[in-house]
């Protein structure tokens, strides 16, 4: 006898938008890791009943519109000083949770400074980090993330390290820094890649929360569009050429 | 013995059809759909729903959050 | 609860900041403006008030900071000099983006570039017409002595909330390294998030409770109609500003035969000028923009239609002279005297370029 088909009921529901997710549909591109990485924080807020005290900071790039798609307290910064403007917040409101988010090109080329020097301070802030080897919004030019070889619309010939210099592993470096407490690189290009992103993120959120220091949280991001790939195959990109490079797991702390 | 069964709801004007549920799916119970949804996206849909257990990875990967998932538990009485 | 000291221009905007309730400063040190960071530090104002002081690590993070603390309704406030300035002025182009208050102090030096340390007062088209990118105005302040120093901070607040505009005083270092006698006010309490929301709207950024909507401060908006819309907005309230704010002072100008119109430390030297040529005779009045913006046009415009002509005072090389000259609808002439690189003009110097401006030709 074919079995009746699941009801759709309250009770058996297992899995489901979260409640902190406006319904504004995303503006990114089909298969963008933005979209899973909102959907993460979202998640975890919630779960930690944080929802009145988060203050997140959109950057400039791709997340810029953050904002309009996580149903809390948002400030958008100027390119690459979320970071600076975070440790106001964090400081001035040392109650609440204090994140930014930030691509590779707000926070590893112009934002540079502000980064390692909230980390540095140790402010009790995450910052959330999408690398995804590229500038995604202005049309997929070489990042300070880019790979040896990749290309974009600025290095069509491949990235060379004679003339650009070489793939920048943040993560890496600020993790020499004392007043960092984590950091973890994470991805969500997998199920199982998802859930232990989501685990990593509430440890950064309850690090903040109880004012371990400076949270670190990169995401090796696919951008298929940039990458002028199937988000599928980029996907694929992302651990073959990626996941080398970026390897993922907690660096410090 | 107890078999676990799954049905996924996808919302088909937020589906973008960027198909890594349908890559992320163990069992193989989804698929673009050769229709369209209102934005001109193949939308992602059950092919094979007697596959399906409900283990919510497409909807872990979903980047736009456009999945449902349902999971019930059928005793063999 | 007043208090009375002899206190430098630039130790008093840090004594004026803790006791106006100001919630934190963001500062660099930058001569001639590190006494307002240095005095912050040895008050340690977190421990009493709660103020939070933070040395960033440049101007560019400091007004950044101070984006941060004034999204969630805080007064804050950053200084710095010259050079320092313009590496805020795409903070300062963000704050009145996003429609923030914030407090900033120019200690001005002499430029361009790097410069000199010593006073000057070059930055006047920087503070006035923008130096950032887009529509925008600050709210421009021009203290003459410490005690306006200290007075305009509280001033500077007040009209940064009112207006949710960031507000400038632009000062030299005449002022900021000078000392003189300063009347202290009784210290106010910092306003909590509920004061903050009561007095001045609930749009700033606090963690959404249940009772609202999320808040969003920002300042990108990628629809053309919306952001033009905006730009009317901001204008319609730059345009407020001018028909209520705009503060000069006078000083015998009103049986004048020249106006001299200097602000802060020339309006100072100025004064003596008038004194000079009162001597001789010579009837000189002096004209001093308390606000560079708004600028007094309805005074200059007034005085234009009887005086023969206005002597624009600066340590430049002639910038307030443009708005003086359009303020007099060049009804009559208008000349420029300053010394400028670091050089602070005598009263004789400014008396003998009125003379050979206006009556030796």
């Amino acid at each position: 006898m074919a079995a009746r088909e699941v009801a759709r009921t309250p009770e058996n529901k297992v899995y489901s938008k979260p409640r902190l997710l406006t319904d504004a549909v995303m503006h990114f591109c089909p298969g963008c890791s933005h979209g899973t990485i909102h959907k993460l924080i979202a998640e975890v807020i919630d779960e930690m009943g944080m929802e009145h005290e988060a203050i997140g900071i959109s950057p400039v790039g791709c997340g810029v519109l953050a904002y309009d798609y996580i149903d809390i307290d948002w400030v958008e910064a100027a390119h690459g000083r979320a970071a600076a403007v975070g440790t106001a917040i964090k400081r001035l409101n040392p109650s609440k949770l204090v994140f930014t988010y930030q691509g590779d090109g707000d926070l590893a080329a112009i934002g540079t400074g502000e980064t390692i020097h909230a980390c540095n301070r140790g402010e009790n802030i995450t910052i959330i980090y999408i690398n995804n080897a590229i500038y995604g919004m202005t049309g997929g030019q070489m990042a300070p993330t880019t790979l040896l070889g990749q290309r974009t619309a600025t290095t069509p010939q491949g990235r060379d390290a004679a003339q650009h210099g070489y793939p920048f592993k943040v993560g890496d470096m600020l993790a020499q820094l004392d007043g960092v407490c984590y950091v973890t690189r994470q991805s969500v290009h997998t199920p199982a890649s998802v859930r232990r992103a989501k685990k990593a993120l509430r440890k950064a959120f309850e690090n903040s929360m109880q004012q371990k220091g400076l949270s670190f949280v990169e995401f090796v991001s696919t951008c298929s569009s940039g990458w002028k790939m199937t988000p599928v195959e980029a996907n694929r990109w992302l651990a073959d050429q990626m996941l080398p490079v970026y390897p993922l797991g907690d660096i410090k702390g | 013995m107890a078999r676990i069964r799954g049905i996924v709801t996808i919302e088909q004007e937020r589906c973008k059809g960027c198909g890594v549920c349908v890559e992320a799916c163990p069992g193989r119970v989804l698929e673009l759909a050769f229709e369209v949804n209102g934005k001109g996206y193949h939308y992602a849909k059950m092919a094979n729903p007697d596959a399906c257990t409900g283990c919510t990875s497409c909807a872990l990967v979903c980047p736009d959050s456009c999945i449902t998932v349902y999971r019930q538990k059928d005793s063999d009485d | 609860m007043e208090e009375i000291r002899l206190m430098k221009g630039n130790e008093v905007i840090a004594e004026a900041a803790v006791r106006c309730g100001c919630d934190g400063y963001f500062g660099y040190p930058i001569t001639p403006q590190s006494e307002i960071l240095e005095t912050l530090s040895a008050m340690r104002p977190w421990e009493t008030t709660g103020m939070v002081v933070v040395q960033a690590e440049s101007e560019v993070a400091a007004i950044n900071m101070a984006y941060g603390g004034a999204s969630c309704g805080k007064r804050v406030m950053v200084s710095s000099s010259s050079p320092g300035i313009s590496l805020m002025c795409e903070g300062l182009s963000y704050l009145a983006g996003a429609e923030l208050p914030c407090l900033v102090v120019n200690v001005s030096r002499g430029g361009p570039g790097l410069g000199t340390i010593q006073p000057s007062q070059a930055d006047y088209f920087q503070a006035v017409k923008g130096g950032g990118h887009g529509d925008y105005h600050l709210i421009v302040l021009a203290p003459s002595s410490v005690q306006e120093m200290y007075d305009f901070v509280a001033w500077g607040f007040d009209l940064a909330f009112r207006y949710r505009n960031p507000v400038m005083i632009l000062s030299d270092g005449v002022i900021g390294q000078m000392m003189e006698k300063v009347v202290l006010t009784a210290p106010q309490a910092r306003w909590s998030d509920e004061q903050i929301a009561e007095m001045w709207g609930s749009w700033a950024v606090t963690g959404k409770p249940a009772s609202r909507s999320r808040n969003i401060i920002t300042s990108v908006e990628l629809d053309p109609l919306r952001q033009e819309r905006f730009n009317h907005k901001l204008t319609e309230k730059y345009r407020t500003i001018c028909e209520r704010e705009a503060r000069c002072e006078m000083v015998g100008c009103e049986d004048a035969d020249y106006v001299i119109v200097a602000y802060g430390s020339s309006a100072r030297i100025s004064q003596k000028v008038v004194e000079l040529a009162a001597e001789e005779g010579v009837k000189v009045g002096l004209l001093r923009p308390i606000t560079l913006y708004p600028f007094p046009e309805r005074e200059i415009e007034r005085l234009s239609h009887r005086v023969k002509g206005f002597l624009s005072v600066e340590m430049s090389m002639g910038q307030m002279i443009e708005d003086v000259k359009l303020a007099s609808r060049c009804r009559v002439s208008v000349h420029h005297f300053g010394r400028t690189g670091g050089v602070i003009h005598t009263p004789t110097e400014v008396y003998e370029a009125l003379k050979s401006n206006f009556l030796q030709k």
